[in-house]
C-alpha cells in the first residue's frame, strides 16, 4: 500500500467513525460522577442497569469538584456534560446562576414521587451520607457520647476532638449542642452557632479538611472522638480500629442528579435522570457501598435486607434521628455569609 | 572590516545556534507560565468589568493579613533552623575527602526522590499523639502526656525544614568550595586558632552561600501547600491555603488571584532586595 493509499484509508476510517458517532448521539449521554469506589458502586446499581434499560450509552467521566467544570463548560456555551452527580448546594446554585436546567418534573414520574424535601426545581437527591458523631471504643468502652452536648462536655467526656475544617453540618451541630432541636434549626442562627463554637475551639485537636484524614485521626487513635463521614467510620471500623458512630443527631447530607444547561443530549439526560431515581435501582445502591439511597422508596422494595437498612444514614428510622441538611439556606445569601465567616473564626 | 572576521561571524552564528536551542523551553515557559500567570493576573482586577474588589478585600479584611503574616513567620523560622541545620553539613562536606563529600551530598539529596506527600506523612507517623516519638517518651517516662507535636504550627515547621534543607545545604556547599583552602592555612599560619580563622575568614567569605540558601529556603516556603495542609491541623492557615480557599469560596478564580498576585509581588521585592547584595545568578545555583 502506498502512503496516499493509506492516508486515504485513514480519512475514510475517520470519516465512518465520525459518522457511527453521529447516528448515535441521539441515544447517549455523559455522566458524571465523583470517582473512586463511589463511581464503581452506582455503575454497578444504577448505570448499566440503565443503560440496559433505556438501552442508552452511559459515558462516564469523573472529578472530585465539579463546580468550577460546570461553570466553565456552561460558560463556554457548549457543555459536553449531561448529567452530574454532585452536592446538592451545586445543582440549587448552579440553578440560580442559570447554569443548571430547571426539571419538568411531569417526565419524572420518579422523582415526582419523591418527598418534596428530597428534591429541588433543579435536582432530584440521589443518594445519603452524614456527618456523625463517631467515637473510638476504647476511650469509651461504655458511656461513649452520644450527642452534640456531650461532645461539647469536656469534662464528663475528657479527650481529644476534631471537627471538619468547613461550616457544612458543623454549624448544625454547634446548635445542636446548644439545645437546638434537630428539625428546627433553619435558618441557622449563625451568630448563636458561632458563639458556641469559640467554646469548643481551645479543645480541637485537628479541624479536618479530607474524608481521608478524618478516617486516619480515627484509625490512628489521634482523636477519641470527631464528627465524619458514616461510610469513613464504618471503613476503619471494617479494617478493625475500634471505632463506632451514632446517627443520632447527625446531618443527613445527600448528593443530588442535574442537568448542565443546554446539555447536548437533554431529552436523554431527562429520561436517564428519572431511571437513575427508580427505586429498585436506588435499593442496589447501598448492597455496594455504605451510602443509603436518594430515593426513600427503596426502602419498600424488599432488596435492602432490614440489617442493611438499619446501618444506612436515610433508612427512615435512621433518618428520624438527624436534621436533614438544608441546601436551600446554605445557598442562599445569609448561608453564604456564613460560609465566608468561617475563615475569620477558624484564623482568629 | 568587522563583519567578515571569520572568529566574529563564527560568535555570531554560535548566538543564533543558542538561542534556536533555547526558543522551545523559551516557548514553554511563555505558553505554560507567562500567558497563564498573566490570565490569573487579569482576572484578579477584571470580572464584568475592571474592580479592585478582590485587591481591597486582600488589604482590608484582617484574615488575610495573618495568614500573610503567618505565612512570613514560618518561612521565617523555616530559614534560620535550615541555616543552622544546613550549615554545619555543608561545611563538613567541604572539609572531608572526596569521596565522603559524595555521600554526604547523597544523603542531602536523597530525600529529594520521595514525594513531598509522603514525607508529609511519614512526619505524621512520628509526631501525632500515638506516634513514635511520643510513644518513646512516655515509654522512658519523660512525659506523662502526649506532647503536641503536630496539628501546629510546629509540625509544620519541622516538615517543611526537612523538605527544604537541601535548598539550603547545596548552595552553601556551591560557595564553600570556592574559598581557597590556603587562606585558612594562611590564618593559621599567622597565628590565629581556629575558630578566629573560621570565623575572621571562613564565614565571611561563605556569606553568599548563606544568603542564597536563606533567599530559596525562604521563598520556597512562602508558597508551601502540602505540609501545612496536612499538619497544620486547619490552624496553619499559609497564604497558598488561602488561594485554594479563595477559589471555593468565591467561585471565581479573580478572588484567589489577587491572593496569588500579592505573594508573587512580595517575592519579586524579596528577590529585588536580594540582588542589590549578591548577583541573582548565584541564588539560582549558577556560577
Amino acid at each position: 500500500m502506498t502512503m496516499k493509499q493509506k492516508f486515504g484509508m485513514g480519512c475514510a476510517l475517520l470519516g465512518a467513525i465520525g459518522f457511527a458517532g453521529a447516528a448515535d448521539a441521539a441515544d447517549q449521554i455523559t455522566f458524571v460522577s465523583q470517582g473512586g469506589a463511589y463511581q464503581q458502586a452506582q455503575t454497578v446499581a444504577i448505570l448499566d442497569p440503565s443503560a440496559k434499560k433505556l438501552g442508552i450509552t452511559i459515558n462516564q467521566d469523573s472529578i472530585p469538584d465539579a463546580w468550577p467544570a460546570i461553570k466553565t463548560q456552561v460558560g463556554s456555551g457548549k457543555p459536553i456534560w449531561d448529567v452530574v452527580d454532585t452536592p446538592t448546594g451545586n445543582c440549587l446554585r448552579g440553578g440560580e446562576q442559570g447554569l443548571i436546567e430547571k426539571l419538568d418534573f411531569s417526565k419524572i414520574p420518579n422523582g415526582a414521587a419523591m418527598p418534596e424535601a428530597y428534591r429541588s426545581p433543579y435536582s432530584v437527591s440521589y443518594e445519603f451520607y452524614s456527618s456523625v458523631l463517631s467515637y473510638s471504643q476504647k476511650t469509651f468502652p461504655k458511656d461513649a457520647p452520644n450527642s452534640w452536648a456531650d461532645f461539647w462536655d469536656v469534662k464528663k467526656f475528657p479527650g481529644r476532638r476534631a471537627l471538619r475544617n468547613h461550616p457544612f453540618a458543623t454549624l448544625e451541630a454547634a446548635l445542636m449542642a446548644d439545645g437546638v432541636a434537630p428539625d428546627k434549626l433553619y435558618p441557622l442562627d449563625v451568630d448563636r452557632a458561632f458563639k458556641k463554637l469559640e467554646e469548643i475551639k481551645p479543645h480541637i485537636t485537628v479541624w479536618w479538611t479530607s474524608g481521608a484524614q478524618s478516617a486516619q485521626l480515627l484509625n490512628d487513635g489521634e482523636v477519641d472522638m470527631e464528627m465524619a463521614w458514616n461510610g469513613r467510620v464504618s471503613a476503619v471500623a471494617k479494617e478493625g480500629a475500634k471505632v463506632a458512630f451514632t446517627y443520632n443527631q447527625g446531618v443527613l447530607q445527600s448528593t443530588s442528579l442535574c442537568i448542565l444547561k443546554g446539555a447536548p443530549n437533554l431529552d436523554t439526560a431527562v429520561k436517564f435522570l428519572n431511571e437513575a431515581v427508580d427505586p429498585v435501582h436506588q435499593a442496589n445502591l447501598p448492597l455496594h457501598i455504605d451510602y443509603g439511597p436518594g430515593n426513600p422508596k427503596a426502602f419498600e422494595t424488599n432488596v435492602i435486607k432490614p440489617d442493611r437498612a438499619a446501618q444506612l444514614p436515610s433508612e427512615p428510622a435512621n433518618a428520624a434521628k438527624q436534621a436533614l441538611m438544608s441546601y436551600a439556606w446554605w445557598s442562599s445569601p445569609a448561608g453564604e455569609a456564613a460560609e465566608k465567616r468561617w475563615a475569620s473564626f477558624m484564623q482568629k | 572590516m568587522t563583519v567578515s572576521d571569520p572568529s566574529q561571524k563564527h560568535q555570531r552564528r554560535e548566538h543564533w545556534l543558542m538561542l534556536a536551542l533555547v526558543s522551545p523551553a523559551l516557548l514553554v515557559i511563555l505558553l505554560l507560565i507567562v500567558l497563564p500567570v498573566g490570565w490569573l493576573a487579569w482576572q484578579s482586577i477584571y470580572h464584568d468589568g475592571f474592580t479592585l474588589e478582590n485587591y481591597r478585600r486582600v488589604f482590608t479584611e484582617d484574615i488575610y493579613w495573618r495568614s500573610f503574616a503567618l505565612t512570613f513567620e514560618i518561612s521565617l523560622a523555616v530559614t534560620l533552623i535550615a541555616l543552622l541545620l544546613g550549615y554545619p553539613v555543608a561545611y563538613l562536606a567541604n572539609s572531608v575527602p572526596k569521596g565522603w563529600s559524595i555521600l554526604i551530598l547523597s544523603l542531602v539529596v536523597l530525600p529529594f526522590w520521595t514525594s513531598v506527600l509522603v514525607r508529609a506523612y511519614a512526619w505524621l507517623a512520628l509526631l501525632q499523639r500515638s506516634g513514635v516519638i511520643n510513644q518513646f517518651l512516655r515509654y522512658f517516662d519523660v512525659i506523662s502526656e502526649p506532647l503536641a507535636l503536630v496539628h501546629n504550627s510546629f509540625g509544620t515547621v519541622v516538615a517543611t525544614v526537612h523538605i527544604l534543607l537541601p535548598f539550603m545545604v547545596l548552595p552553601l556547599y556551591a560557595t564553600m568550595q570556592k574559598i581557597p583552602g590556603d587562606l585558612m592555612q594562611a590564618g593559621a599560619s599567622l597565628g590565629a586558632s581556629p575558630s578566629l580563622t573560621f570565623f575572621r575568614v571562613f564565614l565571611p567569605l561563605s556569606l553568599p552561600g548563606v544568603l542564597a540558601g536563606c533567599t530559596m529556603v525562604f521563598v520556597l516556603c512562602l508558597g508551601f501547600y502540602i505540609t501545612p495542609e496536612l499538619l497544620g491541623g486547619g490552624r496553619t492557615v499559609m497564604v497558598s491555603m488561602l488561594v485554594s480557599r479563595n477559589v471555593e469560596l468565591y467561585n471565581q478564580f479573580g478572588a484567589a488571584s489577587a491572593v496569588a498576585v500579592v505573594l508573587l509581588v512580595s517575592v519579586l521585592a524579596i528577590f529585588f532586595v536580594v540582588s542589590r547584595f549578591i548577583s541573582l545568578d548565584r541564588v539560582l545555583g549558577q556560577k
